[in-house]
């Protein structure tokens, strides 16, 4: 590489990375609890359980649950109901005083005796709900979310200028060499460089599904607007649904239509996943794949009858595959071991880098980084 | 330029073991899992190798 080159991709290099590293330690610092989020809740006793059935024990229908919450809470109308594939004994609801309520209420009934379940804390409580919003939108809802987003774009450029410095920092070196016997300063560059390297791929993969994610509101906003409202087209002008058809019925009709497939989620009629004349049911497979990627089924609501079933556009594809590969839920616990691992190597990564500029000192400044890159190599 | 072999072999084995890991536990649960673990596993313990391991004392060597 001409010494031209080396100089403009260190400044690439480095003024990406200053403007990130703040904002990466945040998020790395945050998301290794994140990691845990299952754990962690359970261990603070801020998860509801059902009470231990024999496995046999019949499930109540739906209908029942939902008459349950909504007897509990009058005045409210149904939002959302969705069943953790994990925990089957369980119903989530959603309710609020309207199908497109700011204001709505998460609720647990048990999925067996249609009987309410101890209210959740709201985001897992106080603790895991702090390291949510430091981690998604800084408490800044879209905002936040996009501004973390470009954050994680230029940590991407920092990845890739890093790339390109490597072989002109490392040609005289031996993979993996820390040289222990020269000035922190060195030692620090060659473990900034050897753990940079090694974690490069995992950093792209988590850095790049971490930025499409915070286009999620983006995304669903698209499909609600194309797709969604391309099938709602022929009910248009039409009055509003009365009585809602039984939602028992509706989840076994919608599983017919999606044979081998459970309803996870469930938008009632005027909400943002559903149209004002339909049930939007999203029908999931026990695959690591189909378990991610929902197929969405239109029931109308007040008939109780299959309207459409489409597969998600290939945007909202990627967004649901860039979220296991974010979140590094997908395997296990070996995985979570290994995204924690990551993590606080990304972190001596981030950590190391701050070091090297602040410890530029004045003489090292000066020199332009090709002759730099000579000498540390 | 020779030098490509000694400085990228390394790199582009460890980045190719870090796309098996992730892509093979998203296909399939048990054995998928596992392969994946192997392959992220050996990604975190040459991470862990080079940045801990201290150099045997050399005449000379300081600190």
């Amino acid at each position: 590489m001409t010494p031209l080159n080396i100089r403009r991709w260190s400044w690439i290099h480095k003024w990406s990375s200053l403007v990130t590293t703040a904002f990466m330690l945040l998020l790395c610092i945050t998301g290794l609890p994140l990691i845990y989020h299952h754990e962690i809740v359970h261990a603070l006793g801020n998860e509801v359980e059902a009470p231990e059935m024999p496995a046999n024990t019949p499930r109540a229908n739906v209908d029942n649950v939902i008459a349950t919450a909504l007897a509990a809470y009058p005045g409210k109308v149904m939002m959302y109901l969705s069943q953790d594939k994990e925990e089957p004994n369980v119903w989530a609801l959603t309710v609020g005083d309207s199908p497109t309520s700011n204001d709505y209420k998460p609720l647990l009934a048990d999925a067996r005796t249609a009987q309410m379940l101890p209210e959740p804390p709201l985001e897992g409580g106080a603790f895991m709900s702090l390291m949510f919003h430091l981690h998604v939108d800084l408490y800044a809802g879209i905002y936040g979310k996009l501004f973390l987003g470009l954050m994680g774009l230029l940590l991407l450029v920092a990845l890739v200028s890093g790339v390109v410095l490597y072989a002109p920092f490392t040609r005289k070196l031996a993979f993996g060499t820390v040289r222990h016997e020269r000035s922190r300063r060195v030692r620090w560059l060659d473990l900034h460089n050897v753990l940079g390297i090694v974690t490069l791929v995992w950093a792209l993969v988590v850095g790049a599904t971490g930025m499409i994610n915070t286009w999620a509101d983006l995304l669903l906003k698209v499909w609600q607007n194309t797709e969604l409202a391309e099938m709602t087209k022929p009910y248009a002008g039409l009055p509003p649904v009365t009585k809602l058809a039984s939602m028992q019925s509706a989840i076994d009709t919608a599983k017919r239509a999606a044979p081998g497939m459970e309803v996870g989620f469930v938008a009632f009629p005027g909400t943002a996943f559903a149209t004002p004349h339909h049930y939007g049911m999203f029908m999931y497979g026990d695959a690591p794949l189909t378990s991610r990627l929902p197929k969405p089924i239109l029931v109308d609501a007040q008939t109780g009858v299959v309207t459409s079933s489409a597969d998600l556009p290939w945007y909202l594809t990627a967004l649901l595959v860039s979220q296991p590969l974010h979140f590094g839920d997908y395997g296990g616990q070996a995985l979570k071991l290994l995204w924690a691992l990551l993590d606080l190597a990304t972190i001596v990564v981030l950590v190391t880098g701050l070091y090297l500029w602040i410890k530029r000192g004045k003489a090292q400044a000066a020199k332009p980084a090709e002759q730099r890159a000579t000498e540390a190599a | 330029m020779n030098m490509f072999g000694p400085i990228w072999t390394a790199p582009i084995v460890l980045g190719v073991l870090t796309i098996v890991g992730l892509v093979s536990a998203l296909v399939g649960d048990g054995i998928w899992d596992a392969l994946s673990a192997l392959a992220l596993g050996i990604v975190a313990l040459v991470g862990g190798w080079y940045s801990l391991r201290r150099p045997k004392k050399r005449q000379g060597a300081r600190g």
